[in-house]
């Protein structure tokens, strides 16, 4: 099994777009991801309503998981969800 | 039922002026779970058919959020009906409402008690996560309301324009509401300044208030007379006739008249629109507002469990002034309390909250929220070229009047007023006007505290009625302090948008007029055809009558 720890870049943490944004990048996966809190139980991904409940802040470790072919590049995908600061990248391109 | 007899005439309370004939559609309530949970035979198939009624309902979340996405404040409709269509197809929820029904309940009882359990989890978290559960009972009651095969709650989405039969529209309900498609308001409660008059009178139709439709059936046509105040079922050819020639004939001579505000010899009155948020703004625009006269800033409060923060107000605020560019835009600090409670600014437990803790009070014992939004108020007022005024609701006394300038101008604001709803404010308009550069009249709260006759009560609908001789003495005071000072008093109450009424109030003195987007031709047209010394004799014949009644007939006659 692929086990990654990421740090949430967003400053809104898990929450709005960003986590709309995970669970949609989870789902286009051939693998299932999971999240949790360090220490705490794995989730499914793909389910918003489980991501949400996360309650995961700016800065929070959140470990995710995956098992199988392909287990590598959708923990990369999904990584890189995490660490994104949408609000950032947002304000660049509309300043 | 007696309300379906063709030709029967319900009596209502007149709400937004205007004719409309059309058929009812009624105002989806959320679907009730029967008492008795039907047994399931084939658990497997009920999982199905549950889990199909949720991909239904995510599909026309995906589909209204593509809709919104392209429009200039859709981008974050667009968001959270993205967010609510993955709900829908939570597979959390999926599995939840799968492993339900194998064990034997029914479609629409699993989909209850999944959703159930996530909805206790995020009200418990409060915050942003709280303010989601709205959106997960939306997706509950949809699919509930598609596995019970009764009707979707909420406005309904029909292909043809309707008339909306409700028992009273919320602020939920009226933000999914086509304008293209919805011919008239009719409700059964409320009074004519309830949330549901109002957003009629933005968009420019009919509406009718505390009206006994609760009988119409879905697709009768019916006749709405906004300004009679009645809804006549089944109407004869001739009547729907009438009705569309009259209201085509409203319609080209709001239309024909344009450009600034001004009586038949010139005199300016700037005619400007209530607002409560962009959206409006833009619409007022195109209806020929020349500024904003009111901007409610509710919107930004309502439907929280915590304040938005001053840089969210201050970009919602800087939207609005970009749209107004070298013109004015009259900002109305938080009007929270009473009919619009909020959960970070309303004091539990007030015996009488119209009487209580509203308007500007609501900074005494949170100053930070009135400090915040000056300062978010400000910062928008920098960045563009609009002409910023800030003005605070339900101003009593001179002393408040000059507590709010100096918190005000602190904050770097320029033009600073309050408004006059409270008949000690009218009385002593010359000492506030010594504090402050402006006043503003909103009638419909002077209305109720003149005349001790709440806003929301249908019963009295006469003492509310703005035409009360009383009322306009009122206004008169104002105006003429405001004439003394060299000061603008406004009046951006309904009265505003009446445009006989607008006639007298230009009469006794008042410099602006604000008024719901719809309601602008029309006044712009009435005002027109008066030169402003008929205005004043049409003031001073309103004043002298001894009724509402009167008052409208004494100035018909100066109109002859």
């Amino acid at each position: 099994m692929a086990e990654r720890k990421v740090t949430v870049g967003s400053r809104v943490g898990l929450h709005a777009r960003p986590a709309s944004m995970l669970v949609s990048t989870a789902a286009a996966q051939p693998v299932p991801v999971k999240i949790g809190m360090e220490g705490g139980r794995a989730l499914d991904a793909r389910s918003i309503l489980s991501v949400l409940t996360l309650k995961a802040k700016y800065g929070d470790t959140v470990v995710i998981s995956a098992e199988g072919e392909g287990a590598e590049t959708a923990l990369d995908a999904v990584a890189a969800v995490i660490e994104a600061d949408h609000d950032a990248a947002e304000n660049g391109a509309a300043g | 039922m007696s309300g379906d007899r063709a030709g029967a005439v319900l009596q209502g309370v007149a709400a937004s002026p205007g004719l409309a004939v059309g058929p009812v559609a009624r105002l989806g309530t959320p679907p009730v779970l029967p008492a008795a949970e039907p047994a399931v035979s084939d658990g497997a198939a009920e999982g199905e058919r549950a889990l199909a009624a949720l991909g239904r309902v995510a599909d026309e979340f995906e589909a209204r959020s593509a809709a919104v996405a392209g429009t200039a404040i859709g981008r974050e409709a667009s968001d959270v009906l993205a967010a609510t269509a993955l709900m829908a197809r939570d597979p959390a929820i999926a599995d939840s409402v799968t492993a339900l029904t194998g064990a034997g309940r029914a479609a629409a009882w699993a989909v209850t008690e999944a959703f159930g359990e996530y909805r206790a989890l995020l009200l418990d978290a409060g915050g942003y996560l709280a303010e989601r559960v709205s959106d997960l009972d939306d997706v509950r009651a949809r699919a509930v309301a598609l596995l019970l095969g009764v009707p979707m709650p909420g406005v309904p989405r029909l292909p043809h324009p309707y008339v909306l039969v409700a028992e009273d529209l919320a602020p939920a309900d009226t933000a999914t509401l086509d304008p293209e498609r919805v011919l008239a308001f009719v409700t059964t409660r409320g009074g004519p300044t309830s949330h549901s008059a109002i957003l009629a009178k933005s968009l420019g139709i009919p509406a009718v208030v505390g009206c006994p439709a609760a009988d119409l059936a879905e697709g009768v046509e019916v006749a709405v007379d906004g300004s009679a105040g009645t809804v006549t079922v089944a109407p004869d050819a001739a009547l729907v006739a009438q009705v569309r020639e009259r209201s085509a004939a409203r319609a080209a001579r709001a239309a024909a008249a344009s450009g600034p505000g001004r009586t038949a010899d010139g005199h300016r009155v700037p005619l400007l629109a209530n607002a409560g948020a962009a959206p409006d703004v833009l619409r007022a625009l195109d209806q020929g507002a020349e500024g904003v006269g009111l901007l409610r800033t509710e919107f930004l409060f309502l439907d929280r469990r915590t304040a938005p923060t001053r840089a969210e107000q201050e970009d919602a605020y800087a939207a609005v002034c970009a749209a107004l560019p070298g013109k004015r835009l009259v900002i109305r600090t938080l009007d929270a309390g009473a009919d619009k409670p909020l959960p970070f600014a309303t004091l539990a437990d007030e015996p009488n909250p119209a009487l209580g803790i509203r308007g500007w009070r609501t900074s005494w014992p949170y100053p930070d929220l009135l400090d915040t939004q000056l300062a978010a108020i400000a910062a928008a007022a920098g960045q563009g070229s609009a002409e910023v005024w800030v003005m605070a609701p339900m101003v009593a006394t001179a002393a408040e009047a000059a507590v709010f300038a100096r918190l005000a101008r602190g904050h770097g604001l320029a033009k600073v007023g309050v408004m006059v709803e409270v008949p000690s404010a009218a009385l002593h308009a010359a000492r506030l006007l010594a504090e402050v550069d402006f006043a503003s009249i909103g009638t419909n709260d002077l209305s109720q505290y003149t005349f001790a006759a709440d806003r929301m009560c249908a019963d009295l609908a006469d003492l509310l009625d703005p035409w009360q001789p009383a009322l306009l003495r009122l206004v008169e005071l104002t105006a003429a302090a405001g004439a003394a000072a060299g000061k603008p008093v406004g009046v951006c109450g309904d009265a505003g948008g009446d445009p006989l009424l607008g006639v007298v109030l230009v009469g006794l003195g008042v410099s602006s007029l604000s008024m719901a987007g719809g309601a602008l031709g029309e006044s712009r047209a009435t005002l027109a055809e008066w030169p402003l010394e008929r205005c004043r004799e049409a003031a001073r014949a309103a004043l002298s009558a001894a009724s509402p009644a009167a008052a409208r007939a004494a100035v018909r006659e100066v109109a002859r």
